[in-house]
């Protein structure tokens, strides 16, 4: 059994927690505390109590008042897990005068009474928790925490609606933004609707305002049609490269005329904005009121690219914008914290054959209803089949198409019970059809949104309860000829039922972007399996990221609607605004680092760090950490085989002494500890 | 010098090991006649004739400078081990063996039972009568012999008795030896510090990847390959090309001599300072930098290492937080 220098001047508080019943159920916490008084005295224990909730602010007060009258120096709490209250304890220390490191939050809940029912095992190791814990509290130091400066700029990434509400925020708080949009406006996918759910606001109408301010706001630089291609830095101060690539047309003089629009001879499918249902020009903006109002040229389409001839666009510009010569363009950027709101793709029906989407003309996706029913649409918002003239007498809306199915997502997104009723009403609306609404669940669950369920089936849309098996042109029966039928079984009727009809449309989930993962690693954040961003917390934290200055807000974090989205642009916002206001911030001093003589500079570790904290210097061949990015996760540590890096808080000496004070080697001839231990341990 | 002009005394002897740490320290060539002007050889079997009953006469702490080399296989070892703790001041673990048990404690991973198999029985050995050491025999001239017990499990010098310092290396190299003997000389006349007590001495504080002069990237390996069906790139790390190179773990102090001649390095120089389980610290190294997050990807991968024990803890196993394996721990 090891001790540091410093045993005999130690003493140590333990603290047990009943967590109500949570604990006490099934740990004799009395005994524990009690047993640790008297088995752990020689190892500084000086008091030993038990309480009903530690963490209330009874029992921080009972901790604080031991330390400042019995002169406790180190601090044991059995409770929790320390994810969820080490820091409630950790500050009651700090009240007391206490270093806060200098506590040590051990789990006799989720590690002990959660997983175990036989109580008096669960107390015997509840005991070896506690005395884990006291060997590991005697080598703790102080620990200060690291301070660094917050750049007030702060970068989002991303421009539909969760990007718009949070630079509007920060910008109407006073400090500057960048926005970084890949496309060649801000508006994302809200831009695309015509009427948004539950109230039928017209989307443009709300959104539109938005963007102008995000234009012309003096503290907001858009950059749009560019992208990040590298983040440096850390928390506070944040080093991207952004790359702007060349419009071809010159911003200064363009007065967005859209002449060259009008000019232009290439004709190019839209399959961003219109989603494949309309046309742009090879010189293009996305929508009238797209902002930035200057167009782009589409290299890739453009005759004069292409071919070497036309310039059509140069010839009837009034103002002389068009600028063949532009070349892409590398901007630096400096900011203290990073928003990511790259949104969502729609999830792809051609993956699910037998929908026939793709293969039969009449089955039209959300996004493609979307654009159809837009009075700024290919159509001018007549609801009309893949012809282009006639209404259809009947429409099936088909409900999770690649949610909540085993075969391609597992979760539900969200939007698309509500968005399938918008559209139901929408139809009715304009072409008077009969709707059949096909879905599994109804899932209307937020404010007003029921309510328009009740009013989407009293307008009269038939509602079949029931996943569909098949989208089929092949008719069987009479009446079925030159028809869709939507072979489905209807649970609530318990029968098969093949429903005729001349459209079909696809409520397709929302999935990650394409890139999202690429997006994610250029950022040092995470993503589920799925692809979704993960949340420092799912409900307390659920705009930050587990890397510090880097926030996620919109659909980019999970499937949600547009209210929501606009909370989480909003809370991000406010989570920056606080850091820049603090214009520090103190991180967590739980850091590796690595002792330069003992380095070898064998690169091990080099490219291990998920937050590429690791820099290798060539010139003296040894490996540094930066602290400011370090999260302490400890994977180098664990790596590193000429033992050069260590962990704040988690040394070799602490991690040994626990697991010594676990084997219960502290307790002189007690005889408790297993015979097969004590023998492999004695050898 | 000691108060009656009498020189220090200096002991070495030989446990469980091969040989090499007593050709090492012979190897120091002219240094070895400052060995003989400054200290008198009172024991070293290899060098010089004395008896056990020699050591046991003389007064405790009477020898200075002990050097202890090969590991504790048998109750032989361990007596000599007690002995000349208690005769010498300063103890060294001279040699891996001493230090970590080395090969010798490869054996760890099997039982005595099937060492006497491999090493009494089967084509090359058997004598047909099926003979094994017998711990006692009675001689057919009335006396009873005595063999040293043979141990379950090979231990570290320190496992046994308490060392001074350690001196690691198969065997230690001979200038680092040289190094030493003129540090223990200077000390005696005064003239230098001893290292604190427990301290590691003729060896570097970083890994072998230090002294080694390849050039060395990000590390990616995607195969292990074995030095002799490959011929590698003179001037590029080796694990780099995916040969099992042991430098980034193993303490410096050789000066790399193996990587710079083209063969991997293989750990005789063991742990880095304050490193407990060598074997682990290069298991999980190598581990991670593995490239592939695919199991079975991985898994062929690291079938490219074909004893992984051998490979990860050739010198260590002795020393290790596990010591041994299953089959040695059991009392059959
Ligand atoms: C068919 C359909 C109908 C819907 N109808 C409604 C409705 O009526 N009511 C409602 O509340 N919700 C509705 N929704 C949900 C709504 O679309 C979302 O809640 C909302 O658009 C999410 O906004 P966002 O900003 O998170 O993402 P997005 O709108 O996807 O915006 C993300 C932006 O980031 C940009 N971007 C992506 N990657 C990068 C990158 N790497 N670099 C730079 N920029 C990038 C994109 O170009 C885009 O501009 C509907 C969804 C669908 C599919
Ligand atoms: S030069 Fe290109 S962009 Fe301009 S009008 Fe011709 S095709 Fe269109
Ligand atoms: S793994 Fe350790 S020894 Fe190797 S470069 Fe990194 S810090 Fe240095
Ligand atoms: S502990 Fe190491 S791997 Fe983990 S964040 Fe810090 S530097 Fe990176
Ligand atoms: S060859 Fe071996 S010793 Fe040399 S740098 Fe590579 S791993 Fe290290």
């Amino acid at each position: 059994m090891t001790s540091p220098a410093n045993l005999p001047e130690e003493r140590i508080g333990v603290y047990v927690c009943h967590c109500g019943s949570n604990i006490a159920g099934t740990v004799d916490v009395e005994d524990v505390a009690q047993w640790a008084a008297g088995r752990l005295k020689h190892r500084g224990v000086v008091i030993a109590r038990d309480y009903k909730f530690m963490c209330s602010s009874l029992g921080q007060e009972m901790i604080e008042k031991d330390i400042k009258e019995l002169g406790l120096t180190r601090v044991v709490v059995a409770a929790c897990s320390p994810h969820l209250h080490e820091n409630t304890f950790r500050t009651a220390c700090k009240r007391a005068g206490l270093n806060p490191y200098l506590c040590e939050l051990v789990s006799i809940r989720e590690q002990v009474s959660w997983v175990h029912t036989d109580k008096v095992a669960a107390t015997e190791k509840s005991k070896a928790v506690v005395s884990g814990g006291v060997e590991r509290v005697l080598w703790h130091e102080p620990l200060e925490p690291l301070r660094v400066p917050i750049h007030p700029a702060t970068l989002i990434v991303g421009g539909g609606i969760a990007g718009i509400q949070a630079a509007l925020e920060i910008a109407d708080g006073g400090s500057p933004v960048y926005i970084v949009e890949r496309e060649p406006s801000i508006g994302g996918h809200m831009a695309q609707f015509d009427k948004t759910f539950p109230t039928l606001d017209c989307a443009a109408c709300i959104l539109t305002p938005r963007m102008v301010s995000v234009g012309t706001h003096p503290n907001i630089t858009m950059l749009t049609w560019s992208e990040v291609t590298k983040v440096d830095g850390y928390v506070g101060n944040f080093t991207v490269t952004v790359c702007k690539k060349a419009r071809y047309v010159n911003t200064d003089l363009c007065n967005g005329c859209a002449v060259c629009q009008d000019k232009c001879p290439k004709k190019i499918v839209d399959e961003v904005f219109e989603a494949g249902l309309g046309y742009r020009k090879a010189i293009y903006t996305p929508f009238a009121q797209a902002v930035p109002k200057f167009p782009v040229i589409d290299r890739e389409n453009c005759t004069y690219f292409q071919k070497g001839t036309c310039r059509a666009c140069e010839k009837f510009c009034p103002t002389g914008a068009i600028d063949f010569n532009q070349q892409d363009e590398t901007i630096t950027l400096q900011v203290g914290n990073i928003i990511l709101a790259t949104g969502y793709d729609l999830f792809d029906p051609r993956r699910i054959p037998h929908y026939g989407y793709g293969r039969l003309a009449n089955v039209f996706t959300s996004l493609e209803f979307e654009r159809l029913s837009n009075a700024a649409g290919p159509t001018n918002g007549k609801i009309v089949l893949r012809d282009g003239v006639t209404e259809p007498k009947s429409v099936g809306i088909i409900h999770c198409v690649g949610s909540r199915d085993r075969n391609y997502n597992n979760y539900c997104s969200v939007i698309c019970c509500m968005q399938g009723l918008k559209f139901a009403h929408l139809v009715k609306e304009r072409t008077g059809a009969t709707v059949f609404n096909f879905y599994i669940d109804m899932r209307t669950a937020a404010k007003a949104y029921d309510e328009f369920y009740q009013r989407v089936l009293e307008e009269g849309t038939l509602f079949i309860r029931g996943r569909v098996a098949e989208v089929t042109d092949a008719a069987r029966l009479h009446g079925e000829e030159g028809k869709l039928i939507i072979q489905v079984e209807d649970t609530l009727a318990s029968k098969q039922r093949r429903i005729p009809v001349d459209m079909v449309i696809l409520s397709a989930g929302l999935q990650p972007r394409r890139d999202a993962k690429a997006v994610a690693k250029l950022f040092g954040i995470s993503c589920s399996a799925d692809g979704w961003y993960i949340e420092k917390h799912p409900k307390l934290d659920p705009v930050a990221t587990m890397t510090e200055g880097i926030f996620i807000a919109g659909c980019v974090q999970g499937p949600k609607d547009i209210p929501s989205t606009v909370v989480q642009g909003a809370a991000a916002a406010a989570r920056v605004l606080g850091r820049i206001q603090q214009k520090e911030i103190a991180l967590e001093p739980v850091r590796a680092s690595i002792n330069q003589d003992r380095c070898s500079g064998c690169r091990i570790c080099n490219n291990l760090c998920p937050y590429s904290a690791i820099l290798f210097h060539e010139d003296r061949m040894v490996s540094e950490v930066n602290p400011a990015l370090c999260q302490g996760c400890g994977t180098c540590v664990a790596a590193c085989p000429a033992g050069a890096i260590s962990g704040t808080g988690f040394s070799n000496e602490q991690i040994l002494a626990q697991l010594e004070g676990l084997l219960m080697l502290n307790l002189d001839g007690d005889g408790r500890m297993p015979v097969k231990v004590r023998e492999a341990v004695a050898i | 010098m000691s108060e009656n002009g009498a020189k220090p005394k200096f002991a070495m002897y030989w446990a469980a090991a091969c040989g090499g740490c007593e050709i090492a320290v012979l190897n120091i060539h002219e240094k070895i006649l400052d060995v003989d002007a400054n200290f008198d050889v009172v024991f070293w079997p290899v060098a010089m004739d004395a008896k056990y009953k020699d050591v046991e006469a003389m007064p405790d702490e009477s020898i200075t400078l002990c050097l202890f080399n090969g590991a504790i296989r048998n109750s032989e070892n361990e007596e000599m081990a007690h002995l000349l703790r208690r005769k010498s001041k300063i103890l060294v673990a001279f040699g891996s063996c001493a230090c970590e048990g080395c090969i010798p404690a490869l054996a760890n991973l099997t039982t005595p039972e099937a060492i006497f198999e491999a090493a009494y029985a089967g084509p090359t050995t058997d004598d047909g009568h099926d003979i094994r050491p017998q711990p006692e025999w009675a001689a057919p001239e009335g006396i009873m012999l005595h063999l040293p017990k043979f141990y379950r499990v090979v231990k570290t010098l320190d496992q046994v008795v308490p060392v001074d310092y350690t001196m690691p290396g198969c065997p230690p190299e001979s200038h680092q030896i040289g190094a030493v003997v003129d540090l223990v000389i200077k000390a005696l006349h005064g003239e230098a510090d001893l290292p604190p007590a427990g301290a590691v001495i003729g060896a570097g504080g970083s890994t072998v990847c230090d002294e080694c002069k390849r050039a060395r990237n990000e590390k990616k390996i995607n195969r292990f390959v074995r030095i002799q069906h490959v011929k590698p790139d003179p001037a590029l790390c080796l694990l780099e090309q995916g040969i099992l190179c042991s430098g980034p773990a193993t303490r410096s102090g050789c000066t790399a001599l193996c990587p710079a001649a083209g063969a991997p390095c293989v750990g005789c120089y063991g742990p880095a300072e304050g490193v407990l389980d060598y074997g682990a610290r290069l298991m999980s190294a190598v581990a991670s930098v593995i490239d592939s997050t695919q199991p079975e990807e991985i898994e062929r991968i690291l079938d490219g290492i074909p004893d992984p024990a051998g490979s990860f803890y050739r010198f260590n196993l002795g020393g290790s937080l596990l010591r041994a394996g299953k089959p040695a721990w059991s009392k059959q």
